[in-house]
């Protein structure tokens, strides 16, 4: 029972974490057309900035209000500079681009802040730990799985019910006719770039006091995501969530009943999602 | 039609490059014999791989999967007791090619992006055996070599552990991988392949099979990557499973673009540019991927083309202006 709990709840944290930065994948996919390698780098960048603001102002909620918007600038100037280049061209080019910038960001985050961990003091309030089942388990670990859900249903509102929401979907859907009503699409692609650069590297900021901040957690989260991406059906927003939960709790059962097998489930689930429905769960057809 | 250079022309550069080749380990340093046996080696893993991106048009981002596969089954038969070399190279492009038709099976029905994911998840399934099946391969330790088999050609035995003897084996089979994808690529088989790129809703209406076209493409595509990971098994003395991982596929991916997919030789000269890169830059700083990345921006953006896909359109461009 204890070991259940114990699982439900790091599956249901670290689909949680999946799902901000796979929504941001899926948004930039479906809008932009391109499938962002540079993703987890932005991951990390939060977690990295969140830290380097706590330095100088020591609050957790200030650092993660600041960091993942300072990563989100950087999104933009990208998005500017070099995305546009590559739009509508070979898919190739496209991944090898925002590999290329996944090499220097990644490198850069190496050399600013060496290739060691860090650690990241949850605020007082989340520090410790909490009986449950007689077991001892952080809170921190629950507030993710609590405000996941909140996070989840604020962006579903966002999509469903602003304007900016809506005009995205549309873009998503079908992009010529987003451009046929008059969406500034420059702008648009512009602003969804920073958007999903934003929740990526809010994902990083919250999981910041949840992992070890380290150089390697961009590039381990990145294939993740893609996984989610392409199992929840590319552009798809329920399906990123649906392919984040589903694969959170994957990963966390999966020591349980597939042992050292584990590791290989979710490229098993990929594998087994593009045979048999390569569109996704929540995919459109092409 | 593009026009082909003159033969005579060709043949004389060939004979002078590959005298160059043979002739390397003879005056270069041993430390520059080691970079350029590695750099033939990642060659020839590169061309195989162009047979599907420049040829047939699919990105494949599991062959490193096939590189370790080949890589394994040499530590494994070494570690057995097995002395033959060409029986070992034999083999080690049988379990890729093997691997290659299974998983290509599945993958071939599959385009672009969704070929590309498909591609990356066997690959790292293939990763994850070769990390976690620790009875077998050693976990993440890999398989460490404590011998060589010796290269035995008639009349003459060579130590492997001699530098120039292993570069001189990898040269040998680097020269008949790419023969046998020159011929590949120029014969029918080489013309359906880039029909199947250019259009396979076509090519399927006039009563081709793309699958199994591309299927033949990728199992050919993932022996001599098998055979690659081989003589770099040797090379090292050992099999990691670090050769399985997605980034190592990467590697390949980067080479080809760097150096053009279009050109048949591109691959081998983006690996050249690559190693050559790695070396200078690491002299400096230990930061090698922030300029690899910074490289490879201004490359994928303005030259698509890769550095010898330019340059052979730059020179083809001006020998007809000559002409004119």
């Amino acid at each position: 029972m204890e070991s259940l709990v114990t699982n439900l709840l790091n599956g249901l944290s670290w689909g949680m974490l999946l799902f901000l930065i796979s929504v941001g994948l899926t948004t930039i996919f479906g809008v932009l057309g391109i499938l962002n390698f540079a993703h987890g780098s932005f991951f990390m960048l939060g977690a990295y900035l969140c830290m380097q603001v706590m330095h100088v102002v020591p609050s957790f909620w200030i650092g993660i209000l600041i960091g993942p918007l300072a990563v989100a600038l950087l999104g933009i100037v990208i998005e500017k500079l070099l995305l546009r280049k590559v739009y509508g061209r070979d898919i190739t080019f496209q991944l090898l681009l925002t590999f290329a910038i996944l090499l220097v960001l990644d490198d850069a985050v190496r050399i600013i802040w060496g290739p060691g961990y860090h650690v990241v003091d949850a605020p007082k309030i989340l520090a410790g730990t909490i009986p449950l089942f007689a077991h001892s388990y952080p809170v921190y670990r629950i507030f993710l799985v609590i405000i996941g859900p909140l996070i989840g249903i604020a962006l579903w509102s966002f999509f469903h019910f602003t304007r900016w929401g809506k005009i995205i979907r549309a873009a998503a859907v079908n992009r010529e006719m987003a451009e046929g009503v008059g969406i500034r699409v420059p702008l648009l692609f512009t602003a969804v770039f920073a958007f999903g650069t934003w929740l990526a590297a809010f994902g990083g900021a919250l999981a910041a006091p949840h992992q070890s901040v380290a150089p390697s957690m961009g590039e381990s989260i990145i294939i993740e995501s893609f996984i989610v991406v392409v199992i929840g059906g590319m552009g798809s927003f329920p399906g990123a969530f649906a392919g984040a939960l589903l694969l959170g709790l994957l990963e966390s059962f999966g020591t349980v009943f597939a042992g050292r097998a584990q590791m290989a489930l979710p490229y098993i689930l990929l594998a087994l999602v593009l045979l048999i429905r390569p569109r996704g769960f929540f995919g459109r057809e092409a | 039609m593009k026009k082909q250079p003159g033969y005579p022309k060709t043949v004389i550069f060939l004979i002078l490059l590959i005298g160059f080749l043979v002739g390397c380990p003879f005056f270069l340093p041993t430390y520059w014999t080691f970079i350029l046996g590695e750099i033939l080696i990642m060659a020839l893993f590169s061309m195989s791989f162009n047979l599907l991106l420049g040829y047939s048009g699919l990105l494949s981002f599991g062959q490193a999967g096939f590189f370790g596969v080949g890589a394994y089954s040499t530590a494994l038969l070494i570690i057995k007791g097995w002395q033959s070399l060409s029986l070992i190279l034999l083999v080690g492009i049988f379990t890729a090619a093997l691997a290659a038709v299974i998983i290509g099976f599945l993958c071939v029905r599959r385009d672009e992006i969704y070929f590309a994911m498909i591609t990356l998840g066997f690959g790292m399934m293939l990763f994850t055996i070769a990390h976690n099946w620790i009875e077998l391969t050693g976990g993440s330790d890999g398989l460490p070599l404590a011998s060589l088999p010796t290269l035995r050609i008639p009349g003459l035995e060579l130590s492997l552990f001699d530098p120039r003897n292993m570069y001189l084996l990898i040269l040998a089979v680097f020269l008949a991988g790419i023969f046998l994808l020159w011929r590949l690529v120029r014969s029918p088989f080489g013309l359906i392949l880039t029909a199947v790129r250019e259009n396979k809703e076509r090519l399927a209406f006039v009563g081709a099979d793309v699958r199994l076209v591309r299927l033949a493409a990728f199992t050919i595509a993932g022996g001599l990557a098998g055979l690659s990971g081989t003589l770099f098994c040797l090379f090292n003395s050992m099999a990691t499973p670090d050769f399985m991982h997605w980034s190592y596929s990467a590697k390949p991916i980067l080479m080809t673009i760097l150096g053009g997919s279009g050109v048949f030789l591109g691959p081998a000269f983006g690996a050249v540019i690559f190693f050559l890169l790695e070396q200078v830059i690491t002299n400096i700083t230990d930061n090698w991927m922030i300029f690899l990345g910074a490289i490879l921006i201004p490359v994928v953006i303005f030259f698509p083309q890769g550095i010898l896909g330019t340059m052979v359109k730059y020179f083809d461009r001006g020998q007809e202006s000559d002409r004119q």
